[in-house]
């Protein structure tokens, strides 16, 4: 169960690669669920050029690492990994990688659509986009 | 003795004034719009959430949406609030 907060680009296939070769877990599982969120040049109908995302220090990560606890309390998965960027971005850029392994696919797919479902609905970030003429705060998320 | 008796008092005064103090975050929209990012209350006459956002923001009307932490959890604007602790207020989030 790995939690990271990236302030920089980073690729998430390549991560999960990285991250399944060192968690040890190899010949257990027999399914993953990845989910990989980026950004889109389009919101509400404006083109959006770049994008800053904020977070509350220390508040995140503790909430991430509550719902990866309670989804391994739910389904029985072998393990989980979040990875969400903030600071400045641009158009394509990934914004946030979620995979669970688990030994069936059920498990894999319900809890990792669970982690993308909190994450979005109550993890402290906040999204300001930047269009052609202004900055906004996002205040939808769909 | 007395210099040892001035800098125990010195102590006991730096822990009291930071025993009375919380202190209160401003995230996102929210933060513009209180145009604080950070703030350090007195504790005296707040006992709950809402008592520590009237004190920090001069009791300015708190946004319908406001979301509310203490020592990073979630909590309810009732919630009781002590020295020492982080209150924090923040608009709807809108991550992944």
């Amino acid at each position: 169960m790995l939690i990271e907060i990236k302030d920089k680009p980073f690729e998430p296939y390549q991560r999960l690669v990285d991250y399944q070769g060192e968690a040890g877990f190899a010949g257990k599982y027999g399914a993953t669920s990845v989910f990989v969120g980026s950004m889109r040049e389009f919101n509400q109908g404006d083109d959006v050029s770049a994008m800053t995302l904020e977070h509350y220090p220390g508040m995140t990560e503790k909430y991430l690492q509550k719902i990866s606890e309670e989804a391994a309390t739910k389904w029985d998965i072998l393990d989980s990994l979040i990875v969400h960027r903030v600071g400045e971005m641009l158009p394509n850029d990934p914004i946030v990688l979620v995979a669970v392994w688990s030994a069936h696919r059920a498990a894999s797919f319900d809890a990792s659509r669970y982690l993308m479902e909190e994450l979005k609905s109550r993890a402290p970030f906040w999204k300001k986009e930047s269009l052609t003429d202004k900055s906004r705060w996002v205040d939808k998320n769909t | 003795m007395i210099g040892l008796r001035v800098e125990i008092r010195n102590q006991e005064n730096s822990l009291f004034m930071s025993d009375a103090i919380i202190n209160i975050k401003f995230f996102a929209s929210l933060r513009e719009q209180v145009g604080l990012a950070e703030a350090q209350i007195s504790e005296a006459g707040v006992s709950t959430v809402m008592d520590a956002w009237n004190s920090a923001t001069d009791n300015r009307e708190m946004p319908e949406n406001t979301l509310m932490a203490v020592n990073m959890d979630y909590v309810e604007a009732s919630h009781p609030v002590k020295a020492g602790d982080e209150v924090a207020f923040f608009p709807p989030v809108t991550g992944g």
